[in-house]
């Protein structure tokens, strides 16, 4: 270990996070995650830690409208930025219709997939109506934003569902998506 | 007998919790937000085995943030128990690799890791020894098999039937480490006050954690309240106590806050329990018409040098099939491994992938059908104990199943299907799962309003427990769903089994049947429900301790359609069908989501799961979501699942089966059957890895 180092000073930086609508002026540790931030600090617990390494989807949030995994985002980078997170998807009381016809599909079970699952489908759905193409894309085809399940498979696999509820989670994002 | 009028059981209820989940509003076990609370980062050992001879905790004393430091030198002393797993901090023994050997509590959880980090520990190593062989010399017969079996069963003569049966198969399988990987890593909140201790904690049983944790800090189990009301997933890795909990409560007793600590995803792999590796030789003989003269089935398994665990692998071979002459054994070795424990269908998942291979291989040996070979041996009765079965309905779920999975068309020969670069094959396999039911207590009550409350301290870690709950208690009152509101988990409740050997409903169901009934005899007497309410409480243990005079078991039939890759030997499922005979099936939407999750699991066990050991290290090293492989949305094609109709009125008042396990049990098997079909290449050691497929 570097002695020169003084490795137990915790470096903080004041920012102003904005989430859901609403901004939180906070102070950060500029090692905090997004994840933990919002976990921790602004009990919104609605992100899930499921591996805190990027690998299983379950902290996926969406930032200015794209899916990110907050447990891989420092929340010091995210000054300036709009962050949605699962308690931000219904409009007011009325929930998002991906939430609605999860409920009507039991397309969860332990349920500690779905908010990640619920927004990376947001993301993925605005992604397909964007025109990005998937790897199961036909080349040089264009993209239909009302996805096949094999479209709708591929885009989720950043999600992992431990319980097996991937057959109904296809089939209610199939249906919003349609 | 109780007639339950058919209203709400039966019918495709959602969710009671949907909303809650969907919303983000559910709070699990981390996400209790409780006062001058501190965050815990456990320290595990890097050494398999030996002893922790010093540990500094000098230097991360000095970090801001940092509490305390505790260690076994300094750690408030436990009282002994049954699982010495949870001695956590006890003894300078180091038992395997990962196990907790000091926590560091800081204010933060970025100080609490950063400071486990510093945290220096000196072991004096010993030798030590992960091998898993099937002539380890330290081989031993367990007492007991989980739950409570016999470890060996023998009927007949089965070597001299062997030796003279005309058409035998004798083949070793196996199948790796594998790991529960509930998407929601184990979490505690500890607090400790004048009433005494409170967990917040993700398990699948508050009534038997808290009867686990008491006696090790010396207290009543009245003094101690553990709140779960929602769970992500458990798969059995929660069902038995593990030294987390523990670890949590220590530390918050020591320093006088409550205590966030959550296992990392990587340390699950150390310290919340797994299924076992085994070798099981599977031997058969038969006549050339298929008729089975013998059976015997071996298993081999390990568990930890400080708790024995010893999987029941090989008893769904003692109900399966008739045959005279039958054996069955379980074999255990004690390594310096971190314990194994329940993960879905102990026994059965492993177990069944490797009799239900053999059944293909005989099959094709005796030039039969493998849905015929299975047909030829039906048993009468239970082969073991000679008692009735309640209800078998395998032959049914077998012919449902071909017909709708289109099996009649089926050409037996392997390796001759082609699509491209595809190869493609069918497959099956029998699945079955045993009836279990516990006793447990409920209370019912009635509200002036009409509303009714039911408390138990179940739990719903993802199964439709409270939903299912729900309309068992709103049909036995006779009211509508949304008047009946049901209380679980919390250990404050009425004592209740944990969800566990898929007993879940036919345990809570029949407390809760009886607490409705009771109360409805009593609103009856009263003549209404007086002004202040009235509640009623029934307990179980008489109705439950009843012998019964059957053998109870569910079964089903698993089907599966591969795509195996000529040029890389990749196997992908295209479809699973499964038929499956359970008794009544309560709630249509949850109980097929029960299945299709257990086929899916099953899918992930036959391609993808295995957690590899390193034999160096000793310890697993692929210890993440990135390495240990699990079935991904793309990795799921169709999956169906249905199931014929049966009614069994010796089960319970519901006349329910447990759904949770089955799904899983037969369809590794019958993946690894298709992939047989497809290639002529028979894998007998899972999981089907493209290396396996390229010759």
């Amino acid at each position: 270990m570097n002695d020169d180092e003084d490795l137990s000073a915790p470096v903080t930086m004041e920012m102003r996070l904005s989430v859901n609508g609403i901004g939180y002026p906070i102070t950060v540790d500029t090692r905090e995650t997004l994840l933990d931030t919002l976990r921790e600090r602004l009990d919104l617990t609605g992100a899930k830690k499921g591996c805190d390494h990027g690998q299983c989807g379950a902290c996926t949030v969406l930032v200015d409208g794209r899916r990110v995994t907050s447990c891989l985002t420092l929340t010091v980078a995210l000054d300036d930025r709009e962050i949605t997170t699962v308690e931000g998807l219904a409009d007011g009381s009325v929930p998002h219709p991906l939430q609605t016809a999860f409920v009507r599909h039991d397309a969860l079970q332990c349920g500690y997939c779905t908010p990640g699952q619920l927004c990376s489908a947001v993301g993925m759905l605005a992604e397909a109506r964007a025109g990005w193409p998937s790897i199961v894309t036909a080349d040089g085809g264009s993209v239909d934003a009302r996805l096949d399940e094999a479209e709708i498979r591929e885009r989720m696999s950043g999600n992992l569902c431990r319980c097996g509820a991937y057959v109904n989670i296809v089939a209610a994002i199939a249906e919003v998506a349609r | 007998m109780t007639t339950v009028a058919a209203r709400a059981v039966g019918t495709e209820a959602d969710r009671v919790e949907g909303l809650e989940k969907v919303t983000g509003r559910a709070r699990y076990a981390f996400e209790h937000p409780i006062e001058d609370m501190v965050y815990a980062a456990p320290v595990p050992s890097v050494v398999a085995r030996g002893e922790v001879i010093a540990v500094d905790v000098a230097e991360a004393l000095t970090f801001p943030g940092v509490i305390d430091v505790l260690w076994h030198g300094n750690a408030p002393k436990l009282e002994r128990v049954g699982n010495a797993e949870l001695h956590v901090l006890q003894s300078p023994r180091v038992a395997y690799r990962g196990q907790y050997i000091a926590v560091v509590i800081a204010k933060t959880l970025e100080e609490a890791r950063e400071a486990a980090l510093r945290v220096g520990v000196e072991y004096a190593v010993e030798r030590h020894d992960v091998g898993l062989r099937a002539d380890h010399p330290r081989l031993y017969r367990p007492e007991r098999v989980n739950p409570d079996l016999p470890a060996d069963v023998q009927q007949g003569d089965p070597d001299t039937a062997l030796a003279a049966a005309p058409v035998t198969v004798d083949a070793v399988y196996r199948t790796p480490a594998e790991h529960n990987n509930p998407m929601e890593p184990h979490a505690t909140v500890a607090r400790w006050d004048a009433e005494g201790l409170t967990l917040y904690d993700s398990t699948q049983g508050a009534t038997s954690l808290r009867d686990a944790v008491a006696p090790l800090f010396g207290i009543e189990p009245s003094s101690v309240r553990v709140i779960a009301p929602h769970v992500g997933g458990g798969f059995g890795a929660k069902g038995e106590p593990h030294p987390p909990v523990v670890l949590a409560a220590l530390a918050a007793r020591r320093t006088g806050r409550p205590v966030k600590l959550a296992v990392t995803r990587q340390q699950m792999f150390s310290v919340t329990g797994y299924r076992t590796p085994t070798i099981q030789r599977v031997r058969l003989g038969a006549h050339p018409d298929g008729h089975l003269t013998a059976i015997v089935h071996d298993a081999v398994e390990q568990s930890s040098t400080i708790h024995e665990f010893a999987e029941q692998t090989t008893t769904p071979t003692r109900i399966m099939y008739a045959a005279p002459n039958r054996r069955t054994t379980h074999r255990l070795v004690r390594l310096d491994v971190p314990t194994p424990s329940w993960m879905r269908a102990p026994g059965e998942a492993p177990g069944m992938f490797a009799l239900e291979s053999a059944m293909d291989e005989l099959a094709a040996a005796c030039g039969l059908d493998p849905i015929e070979l299975r047909i030829r041996n039906e048993p009468e009765v239970d082969p073991e104990t000679g008692l009735p079965f309640s209800s078998r309905n395998l032959v049914a779920c077998l012919r449902d199943g071909a017909r709708r999975f289109g099996w009649a068309d089926r050409d037996p020969a392997p390796g001759v299907r082609r699509r491209g670069r595809l190869l493609i094959g069918t497959g099956v396999a029998a699945s079955t799962y045993p009836v279990y039911r516990s006793a447990c207590q409920a209370t019912a009550r009635a509200e002036p309003g009409g509303i009714f409350t039911v408390r138990i301290a179940a739990a719903d870690i993802g199964t439709g427990a409270r939903t299912v709950l729900t309309q068992i208690a709103a049909d036995v009152l006779r009211v509508p769903l949304g008047r009946v509101r049901v209380a679980i988990g919390d250990s404050a409740l009425p004592r209740a089994s944990l969800a566990g050997g898929s007993s879940g409903t036919a345990s809570w169901g029949t407390a809760v049947t009886r607490a409705c009934e009771a109360l409805r005899d009593e609103l009856d007497r009263r003549g209404g429900t007086p002004s202040t309410g009235v509640t009623v409480s029934v307990d179980t243990t008489e109705e439950n301790g009843e012998p019964s005079r059957f053998a109870r078991h569910a079964f089903g039939a698993q089907f599966a359609e591969v795509g195996v890759d000529r040029d890389t030997g990749e196997a992908r499922v295209r479809r699973l069908l499964g038929v499956f005979a359970v008794g009544r099936v309560l709630n249509p939407k949850t109980a097929r989501s029960q299945f299709i999750g257990g086929m899916t699991m099953g899918l992930s066990m036959a391609l993808l799961e295995e957690s590899v050991l390193d034999r160096e290290f000793g310890d697993y090293l692929n210890h993440d979501l990135a390495q240990y492989h699990v079935a991904a949305c793309a990795d799921v094609p169709a999956v169906e699942a249905y199931w014929v109709e049966e009614s069994d009125p010796h089960l319970n008042p519901m006349g329910s089966k447990g759904i949770g396990e089955i799904g899983i049990v037969g369809t590794a098997a019958a993946v690894a059957n298709a992939v047989h079909h497809a290639t002529g290449i028979r894998v007998r050691d899972l999981p089907i890895r493209l290396d396996k497929l390229l010759t």
